[in-house]
Formats: structure tokens, C-alpha cells, sequence
């Protein structure tokens, strides 16, 4: 279970606040206005930004003292998810070890990760040899390999076309289902809510509301959902 | 991002090393040659003239300077051509060139047997003396006015092109274009040009050296050197160092009220589209002619006389290019870690700090090589000879100047890779060396290369701190060219002049095309 304790982060003059739980296995999708603080709310839970008050538990353990990197969770980024200057097996290699100092094995399951998302043989090339979806399988497969049991998506498909972008979720679900990871993803869109996530939690005016059933939530919005959403 | 507190890395040592190394540099041997200044207090009549001296040639050569850049530039930015991007590059290139092998082909063009007074003697005239005050100016000119047109020509191509279609449609002559949208920009973009070209003057040290002397045309620096090397003074020389260092200090204080625009920046192969100068043509044709040749006459000559005597220079020409390689390569590396270490600590921490750690990297820019190398003198003198730390002191001097100009390149790119990059390689635990190593150095080996290679130019070409310690067994090649000179074998000289502009540019290319072959 992933638990935000009272949490308050602060930027600028904007303050958002969450006390609510996630439970571990399911996937929640992050909506709301833009501006409201969704990709803020992630940060923290990233370790990008540091909570004014509160804390930042999974499983129990507090992550808040945790640097990014020694957290129990991968994130892929609205942009810049790969190193341009490294090749697509390098990118994925650092899911197993930050300094790339793979062994043959290790080497063996980045190619196997590549296999899995479908880019097999692709490992040699950069990153700007690639198309836009298959960098996004790229920085899908390092999270493969990275076996952390939290996902965090912060709108990485977001440039990709509608049908790529059904493609990606298609593909993060079947990752998510495999490794029993607990996915979070940042989404304005509430197809993409209905159609990877069984859990939707609202951010507005300020405060993270606790996590709901995704067809319930939209089947009956509160009044600030539905001023969002425009029904 | 507004990071999490990491704790204090290796890399804010590292830059506060860096930083206090520099400090040491500019103010602590200030302080060692206020030390030594005490004794016999006042300056003479000889140290006011040199000061007079000093002034007056860095005002003139800069309004020189700047008003010769202003038709060019206005020639560049409104004509296409080709060749033009060569031009511009070309422009660039003084600020790599040795100073000793400009004033060699001005020597050539201007001396006594040059190719001027070939000239005014066919037609009867007066010979032109390329040696005093005249000289001095010329060598500055000829070194600054490249810089002021790229100076100038920056602000230029800054004009927004609406504006200029915008004049264009309500019928804008060349004049109305002037006085309402040429002439703001230059009252923005001129005084800082003048500025950085006064200060640059200011320190002239080699081209007073070879084309000045006596008591018309002595600069403070030379004077400094003077006092060293022919008299021994000491205290003269310390007293002498510390009125350069006032200059400096103001010079460097009334810069900073102004803003300087950037030389090195890129955008300079565009050009303006203009509908108001189709008659102007032929002018600025002409213009750009004579500005090529007043560059390119003196460089080819130097070039095609001494060319043939390369492979015939004794054996201490070659010794000493070997010694200023040594050199060229300690500096850059030094450049390069300075500028590195700085960099990363300036990313690291925040506020007042990170900013003062900045300014201290661009504090050599106000400093003179000849102050900082009379208080290392001082420093060292008692401890051990200094001919003996000759060369690392040199490469350590020149690192110090090069690096506002590596920090220039190397601190912007350094905050794109951190922007870009930064948080994407924190949440997948990269940090240390292994950040450096696989994301940092790879993201920045265009501004590194660049950097390097000028840095290695610079050192490679320099004529400064060395002639205070250097004795005749560790000189550079700059030393040798200049005893040749002095000693009007200017045969050898040509071909030394010819291997040291060789060097410099190929240790410019080698590390710049290092930092091109970047794979992404």
C-alpha cells in the first residue's frame, strides 16, 4: 500500500495537500486540471520534491528520507526519458546498473527485455534512430528490468498519436500485470483513465482526493469533476 | 526542480578548490606585491608616463577599433554573399592568433622594409615607422576590430527581420532606418564593444614589447617587465603591479555597469533581409574588401616567407615548441578541470555562494598575467629557482585567463544537461562519477572540445608571465620568436612564426573536431 500522510507540498504561492492510500496492485489514474498539481503530487512521491509536512510511505517504510534513486519505483517523464548519447541497450542496461557494468547475463536479459517489448535486435542503435513509440518500448523495457514494484507515469505517451498511445497503456498494462507492479499514471485524458486504470483519484483546488472506482468516479463526478470534464 | 538536500559531493570540494586556487592567483599575489611594494613609496617620472601611455593607446586603439567595426558590421549584416560565413570566421580568428605572428606581417606590411614604405618610397613620400605609440595602436586594431565587428554585428542580426519589414512597408529610407531602429542598438551594443576592447588594451603586455619601448610607448605591463628583468627592482616592480591592478579594477568595475554581448555566440551566418540598401553596394563592397585585406595581407605574408624556413629553424625553435606544446596541453587540462569542477559546484549549490564561485572564475578577466606572474615571482623566488617552475607556472597562468572563456561555454551547457537529464538520472540512482561519466562528459564534449582547444591556442601563443621566469634553457616558442626578432633575424622568425601559428590552430582544431565527432 502506497500511503501520502498528510502531505503538503508547497510551490510558489500554491499549496496541494493528500492524506489518502493506495493499495498495492492496482493501477490509479491522476486526473484533474491542468495546474492543479498532479505532476507535482508524483515528484513527490518521486522524491523530486520534498514535502513541507507529512510523509511518504510503501509498504510501511518511509520513503521521504529516500533520494530518488534508492526508491521502490520507476518513473518515465513527459520527455527525455532516454540518454540521446547512449545506445538502446545501454538505456535499458542502466535498469540493472547505474554505472553499466553488466555481466553476460545481465547482458543477456537487456535483450531479453528488448525482446519482450518487441524491439529485438534494436539494442546496437540510439535512441534518435528509433520512432517515438519505440522509444517509449525502450524506456518500458528498463522498467522491466528494473523490478521496482511501483510505476510512476507522469503523461510519458502524451505526444504519441491515439492509437500509439492505446498501444503504450496496452503494453504498460501487460507489464504492470506480469510483474504485479502498482502502477500511477498522471493522465487528462479520461479514456486513458478508463482504460488502464481500475482506480481514479482527483486532484483540485488544492487537495489529492482518496482514489475511487474509475467507472463509479465517472459515472457519477462530484461537482469539480465535472466542471473539469465539461458534462 | 527543487532538489532534495544532497549531502555536499566531491564535486563542491572539488570547486571550492578550484576556487580558492584562483583567488590564490589574482588576489593573493596582489597581496605579495603589496607586500614588496612598501618599501621605497612614489613613482617616478618614467612609471607616470608609462601609466599616461598606458591610457591614452588603450582609449585610441579602442575608438579605433570600434569605429572601423561599425561599417563592416553594418556591411555584414546587410549583404549575402558568399564567402560571408568564411569572413565571419575569419573574424574570430585574432582572437586565436599568437600576437607575435600578427605583429610580424604588420612588421611586413608597415616596417621599414615593408610593403608601405615600398610604396610611399616609389612615390616619393616619407617612410611610415611601424615601431612606437603608432605601432602599438596598429597591433590593437588590428587584434580588436575583428572582435568589435562581431560585437557589433551580434547586436545587429538582434534587430528582430519584423522590424525591418515593417519599415520596409511604410517606405523607411537608409536614413529613417538609422536614426530609428540602427542607431538605439548601437547606443546599447557600442559601449560595452568599447569597453572589453579597453580592457583588453589595457593589458597589452607582447605587442608593447615588440613595437613599443623607450619613453613614448612603454605600457605599465612593460614597464613591469622592465623593471624585472633590466634593473632587478623589485619594489618597482610590485609598485608598478599594483597601479595596473587599479586599472584593471576600474576598467573591469565600469565594464560591468554595461552590457557586453557575446562574441561567441552562434546566429552570425544569418543575415538581415534589407530593402533599403540596394544602392549601397559598391560602399559596402569596398568596405568589406579593405577589412579582408587589412587581416588577411599581413597573415599570408608572414604565411608565404616563412613557410619554405619551417624545416630549417635551428634546434632551440624546435626544443622550444616542444616546451609550449607541453604547455599548450597542462593548460587546457587545467582549463578544462577548472572549468568542470567550478561548473559542477556552481550547479550544486545555490544562491550567493554559487554566484560568488562564478565570479570567481571570470575574475582573471580583470586581472593582469604580469601582476599575478610578479607575485608568483615573489612568492617562489625564496623557495627555489624560479626558471625551474617556469613552464608549470605558465600553463597554470594561462589556464587561469582561458577559463572565463571555457566557464562561458561550459557552465550554459552544463545547466541544459541538468535540466534535461538531471532527473532522469537521479531516479535511476546514477550519481558520482558514474554521472559524470555517463551523462555529464558525453553531453558536453562540443563545449569541452571547444573550450580545450582554445585554451590550448591561447597558452600555445602566449607571451607573458614566461618571459619573467623563463631563462634560456626552458623557453616557449613565443620567447624564441620574439629573441629573433629582437635580434632582426626575421627569416627564422618568419618560418618560427609560421611553426607557432601551425601549432596553435592545429591544437584549436584537434580538440574542437574532438568535441564535433559528439555522436548525439
Amino acid at each position: 500500500m502506497l500511503q501520502l500522510e498528510d502531505l503538503e507540498l508547497r510551490q510558489g504561492g500554491f499549496a496541494l495537500r493528500a492524506n489518502l492510500a493506495v493499495p498495492a496492485g492496482t493501477r490509479t489514474a491522476i486526473i484533474g486540471p491542468s495546474g492543479a498539481g498532479k505532476s507535482t503530487l508524483l515528484s513527490a512521491v518521486a522524491g523530486f520534491h520534498d514535502p513541507d509536512r507529512g510523509r511518504v510511505l510503501w509498504q510501511g517504510q518511509d520513503l521521504t528520507p529516500l533520494p530518488p534513486g534508492q526508491r521502490p519505483l520507476s518513473i518515465l517523464f513527459q520527455d527525455n526519458n532516454l540518454f540521446p548519447h547512449l545506445t538502446v541497450a545501454q538505456n535499458v542496461g542502466l535498469g540493472l546498473r547505474p554505472d553499466l557494468r553488466l555481466s553476460r547475463q545481465q547482458r543477456a536479459d537487456v535483450e531479453a527485455a528488448l525482446d519482450r517489448v518487441g524491439l529485438a535486435g534494436l539494442g546496437p542503435r540510439r535512441p534518435a534512430a528509433l520512432s517515438g513509440g519505440q522509444q517509449s518500448r525502450v524506456a518500458l523495457a528498463r522498467v522491466l528490468l528494473r523490478k521496482r514494484p511501483l510505476l510512476l507515469l507522469d503523461e510519458p505517451f502524451a505526444a504519441l498519436g491515439p492509437a500509439l498511445k492505446a498501444e503504450m497503456l496496452g503494453l504498460v498494462g501487460s507489464i504492470a500485470n506480469g510483474s504485479g507492479l502498482t502502477v500511477l499514471m498522471v493522465t487528462h485524458d479520461p479514456a486513458d483513465a478508463r482504460r488502464l486504470c481500475d482506480l481514479a483519484l482527483l486532484v483540485e483546488g488544492g487537495q489529492a482526493h482518496p482514489p475511487q472506482p474509475t467507472e463509479a468516479l465517472f459515472a457519477d463526478p462530484p461537482e469539480a469533476l465535472r466542471r473539469y470534464l465539461g458534462t | 526542480m527543487a532538489g532534495r538536500a544532497e549531502p555536499l559531493g566531491p564535486a563542491v570540494w572539488a570547486g571550492t578548490a578550484v576556487a580558492a586556487v584562483l583567488l590564490a592567483l589574482t588576489l593573493g599575489s596582489l597581496g605579495a606585491v603589496a607586500w614588496n611594494a612598501g618599501a621605497t613609496a612614489g613613482l617616478g617620472a618614467a612609471d607616470w608616463a608609462a601609466i599616461r601611455f598606458t591610457v591614452v593607446q588603450a582609449l585610441v586603439s579602442a575608438l579605433l577599433s570600434v569605429m572601423l567595426a561599425l561599417p563592416v558590421a553594418r556591411a555584414l549584416a546587410r549583404r549575402r554573399f558568399p564567402g560571408r560565413g568564411l569572413l565571419i570566421t575569419l573574424l574570430g580568428a585574432p582572437f586565436l592568433l599568437p600576437t607575435l605572428v600578427a605583429v610580424l606581417g604588420l612588421v611586413a606590411v608597415f616596417g621599414r622594409n615593408g610593403v608601405v614604405n615600398g610604396w610611399l618610397a616609389a612615390a616619393g613620400l616619407h617612410p611610415v615607422q611601424i615601431y612606437g605609440p603608432q605601432g602599438v595602436i596598429l597591433a590593437h586594431v588590428f587584434f580588436n576590430m575583428p572582435l568589435a565587428t562581431r560585437l557589433i554585428l551580434q547586436g545587429w542580426l538582434a534587430i528582430p527581420a519584423e522590424r525591418f519589414r515593417l519599415a520596409a512597408s511604410l517606405g523607411f529610407g537608409p536614413r529613417d532606418l538609422f536614426r530609428q531602429i540602427e542607431l538605439p542598438m548601437l547606443r546599447e551594443v557600442v559601449p560595452g564593444a568599447f569597453l572589453v576592447i579597453l580592457l583588453i588594451c589595457l593589458t597589452s603586455f607582447a605587442v608593447a614589447l615588440t613595437l613599443g619601448g623607450g619613453p613614448r610607448a612603454t605600457t605599465v605591463e612593460l614597464a613591469i617587465y622592465q623593471a624585472f628583468r633590466f634593473d632587478f627592482d623589485l619594489g618597482r616592480a610590485a609598485r608598478l603591479a599594483l597601479v595596473q591592478f587599479v586599472l584593471c579594477a576600474v576598467a573591469a568595475a565600469v565594464t560591468l555597469q554595461v552590457p557586453v554581448p557575446g562574441a561567441f555566440g552562434g546566429g552570425l551566418d544569418r543575415a538581415v533581409r534589407r530593402w533599403d540598401a540596394r544602392r549601397l553596394g559598391l560602399l559596402d563592397a569596398g568596405v568589406l574588401a579593405l577589412a579582408t585585406a587589412f587581416l588577411l595581407v599581413p597573415l599570408l605574408m608572414v604565411v608565404l616567407a616563412g613557410l619554405p624556413r619551417v624545416w630549417a629553424l635551428p634546434a632551440p625553435v624546435w626544443q622550444a615548441a616542444w616546451h609550449s606544446v607541453q604547455v599548450a596541453l597542462g593548460s587546457a587540462v587545467l582549463t578544462l578541470g577548472f572549468a568542470l569542477a567550478l561548473g559542477l559546484a556552481v550547479l550544486r549549490m545555490r544562491g550567493p555562494l554559487a554566484q560568488g564561485l562564478e565570479t570567481t572564475g571570470m575574475l582573471s578577466l580583470a586581472a593582469s598575467p604580469l601582476v599575478i606572474g610578479t607575485g608568483l615571482f615573489l612568492i617562489v623566488y625564496p623557495v627555489m629557482d624560479p626558471a625551474r617552475a617556469a613552464l608549470p607556472v605558465t600553463a597554470l597562468v594561462n589556464a587561469a585567463m582561458a577559463l572565463p572563456f571555457a566557464l562561458r561555454a561550459i557552465l550554459p551547457a552544463l545547466r541544459q544537461v541538468d535540466r534535461d537529464y538531471g532527473r532522469l538520472a537521479s531516479s535511476l540512482g546514477m550519481a558520482g562519477w558514474t554521472r559524470l561519466r555517463l551523462v555529464i562528459l558525453p553531453r558536453l564534449r562540443r563545449p569541452l572540445g571547444f573550450s580545450g582547444g582554445l585554451a590550448a591556442a591561447l597558452s600555445m601563443g602566449d607571451l607573458g608571465v614566461i618571459v619573467l621566469f623563463a631563462e634560456t634553457g626552458n623557453q616557449t616558442l613565443p620567447m624564441q620568436l620574439q629573441r629573433l626578432m629582437g635580434a632582426y633575424r626575421m627569416g627564422e622568425a618568419m618560418g618560427a612564426a609560421v611553426l607557432l601559428l601551425g601549432l596553435s590552430l592545429l591544437a584549436f582544431w584537434a580538440f574542437d573536431r574532438w568535441g564535433r565527432r559528439a555522436a548525439a
